[in-house]
């Protein structure tokens, strides 16, 4: 599904590198979850992945299914099949949640050269998974983000998720900022969308997150680089003895 | 030369060979001789710093081309007497029947005396202090025709008067003039490009509880130029709400001066703008004076602007001694689709009374550029998320408009402009 090879980042705007050889493989159905350090380079993957501006990619490639990725836009990367979960989704005044999720899934429709969603059609649809997500006829209605609490935010990240149905999705510290009874929102939302053709990567601080997602493999990210890779048991081992002796072990 | 022998001689350069129209002489004269006095704008004065009024103020033609506008007409699917003048000359036959319930209409040249003969020019005249604004005054002595409106009662369809364009040296003065009586209601509808050079002036007088609202489309035609004046004397109670969509038009200035004379008055104007190329100026001038209690106004004016296009805003409010508990708010802001366009913007609180909210901000920015990538990371492009990003800035402005059909059938017009323009 998704394949990092070597890559390689530095800041745009300083002669910083942040990531310095980052190798990673997903499968398809595959749910992989990165764990670190703060500044180790986990939120710079996912930017770099999705394509947002201010990076530079110094080496190394990055292929879904086959394609470049870092050849595309990134509503090309959008329509690709790739979707990032923001850890801070963005409040758009002015814009209605419903006419941009209905934007979104028709330019990527269009953008692959299927037929756009009827209005109908996609007001059954969103609030059919609007209604799994606990979110209301009112959070539709309001302007993307504005005014939604952190669990409503996330929430709507998942929303955009199931309604756009991509084939890789990156969660970015999608636990942040929830309390225990919205991350096991977010995470029967997340399952609900596990399947063979679709793989996750899930970037998180915590443990916590990864009892509700469990993932296949879990990855150490320090330093700009994957450090160390195993099971579900190593999230298990960060979490009760933090990342010094990974670390160490690793130097 | 001092700026007053400027003017003068400008002035008498302008007034030479210019025919004034038969009826209103009085009142006419007495314009005439306010011109002369004032002298016309002129790009010294401290009012027009940001919109040079030469190509207002100057003897004629002023050439505009003819913009074949494949559009359906604005306001085409609203119930509304249609009032239609081609080149400032009023069409009889496109036009529709006067005869409307709760309204009386007629045309400035066939008025001969009452109440808009009397009220013809006195709403303009009061709006000359503290600033001059001559070109209103021009329009007082010269204009060749216009509307006079009488709501008696609630308008039963919108009045919609209609301003076509077909001559390209069209040079052409408009007055209307409107009294809305007591507890009686009317929404006015403007639109169409007017001339290659149109100065339009509409007064309103709003009695006790009465309510007037204005909307108002100025056309697309690139090179045409408009100065319009607004001028308002709104008594107790009464509701004055004016809307205006600029798209094109290499000059325009619209300016609007309310005078809440009443207790518990509202009046809110608000406005947006469009405007693509070097040579686009649109200039928002407004003055608002509360002179009684518990006064609302409300002026909200966004442009969005782009390829070096220039948007001008002056606003002022005006609170008088003892009027006390006004509620004065004031926002303007541009969006600037490039590093070539620019927006000036002077607003201005002068105040007296103690016992006021009064408030104003302007802002000028790009586009967000987080708001961009989360549109494009979910597959939306650049450039339908720019559209997208740019009718939400605008979409404040729609949002002062009382009447949702009206308000959608300028958003429709915006969402065309957009398509267009990349």
């Amino acid at each position: 599904m998704l394949e990092i090879k070597g890559l390689q980042v530095k800041l745009e705007e300083e002669d910083k590198q942040i990531l310095k050889g980052v190798d990673l493989k997903i499968g398809a159905g595959e749910v992989h979850a990165i764990m670190g350090p703060n500044g180790s380079g986990k939120s710079t993957t996912s930017y770099v992945l999705s394509g947002k501006d201010g990076y530079e990619v110094t080496g190394g490639s990055v292929m879904l299914d086959g394609v470049d990725l870092l050849e595309m836009d990134p509503e090309e990367r959008a329509a690709a099949g790739l979707f990032l979960a923001f850890q801070y989704p963005v409040e758009i005044p002015g814009v209605g949640n419903m006419t941009f999720l209905r934007t979104a899934v028709n330019a990527q429709r269009k953008a692959r050269g299927e037929d756009e969603m009827s209005a109908g059609e996609f007001l059954k649809v969103v609030r059919e998974k609007a209604k799994a997500l606990k979110i209301d006829a009112d959070m539709l209605k309001r302007p993307v983000n504005v005014g939604f609490s952190g669990g409503e935010k996330k929430r709507n990240e998942i929303l955009q998720m199931a309604m756009l149905e991509p084939k890789m999705c990156i969660l970015d510290e999608t636990d942040s900022g929830l309390d225990v009874d919205a991350m096991k929102l977010v995470a029967e939302g997340v399952n609900a969308l596990r399947s063979e053709g679709r793989s996750f990567l899930v970037i998180t601080h915590y443990q916590r997150l990864l009892d509700h997602i469990k993932p296949d493999f879990v990855h150490i990210m320090s330093d700009g680089k994957i450090i160390k890779t195993g099971g579900p048991e190593l999230a298990l081992e960060v979490e009760n003895n933090g990342y010094a002796d990974i670390l160490a072990e690793v130097a | 030369m001092a700026i007053a022998e400027l003017k003068l001689a400008a002035t008498q350069t302008r007034l030479t060979g210019m025919v004034m129209p038969e009826g209103l002489n009085d009142q006419r004269l007495a314009a005439m001789n306010r011109v002369i006095t004032m002298g016309l704008a002129h790009k010294r004065d401290e009012y027009w710093k940001y919109t040079d009024p030469t190509s207002l103020t100057v003897s004629g033609p002023v050439h505009a081309p003819v913009f074949d506008n494949n559009e359906a007409p604005q306001f085409d699917a609203i119930d509304r007497i249609k009032i239609v003048f081609v080149d400032g000359v009023f069409d009889a036959d496109a036009s529709d029947d006067f005869a409307c319930e709760g309204v009386e209409i007629s045309r400035l040249c066939d008025l001969t005396d009452g109440w808009a003969s009397e009220l013809y020019g006195t709403l303009e005249e009061r709006g000359q202090v503290p600033v001059h604004r001559t070109l209103a005054t021009l329009n007082t002595a010269f204009a060749s025709d216009g509307i006079v409106i009488r709501a008696t009662a609630k308008a039963s369809k919108p009045i919609n008067l209609i301003y076509l364009h077909t001559d390209e040296t069209s040079d052409v003065m408009l007055h209307n003039v409107v009294r809305v009586d007591a507890g009686a209601q009317l929404t006015l509808l403007e639109n169409g490009p007017a001339a290659a050079r149109f100065n339009g002036v509409l007064e309103v007088d709003v009695a006790e509880g009465g309510a007037f609202h204005h909307v108002r489309s100025q056309g697309r035609d690139h090179e045409r130029r408009a100065v319009t004046h607004c001028f308002a004397r709104l008594a107790t109670k009464s509701l004055f709400k004016s809307f205006t969509l600029t798209s094109n038009g290499v000059l325009t200035r619209n300016e609007c001066v309310l005078d809440l004379i009443g207790d518990d008055v509202v009046a809110h104007v608000a406005g947006a703008c469009v405007g693509d190329g070097a040579d686009f100026n649109h200039d928002d001038t407004v003055f608002i004076t509360h002179d009684g209690l518990r006064g609302e106004s409300r002026q909200v004016f966004k442009k969005v602007l782009r390829n070096g296009a220039t948007g001008v805003f002056q606003g002022k409010i005006l609170v008088k001694a003892g009027a006390q508990k006004t509620d004065g708010y004031q926002i303007s802001q541009s969006l600037l689709l490039d590093g070539d366009s620019q927006f000036l913007a002077k607003p201005e609180l002068e105040i007296y009374a103690d016992d006021v909210i009064c408030s104003h901000g302007s802002t000028t920015g790009a586009i967000d550029e987080d708001a961009m990538f989360y549109l494009q990371s979910r597959g939306v492009p650049r450039k339908a998320a720019t559209d997208l990003l740019t009718l939400a800035f605008l979409a404040e402005s729609l949002e002062e408009i009382s009447d949702d059909a009206l308000a959608d059938d300028l958003r429709n017009r915006l969402e065309s402009w957009l398509a267009r323009h990349s």
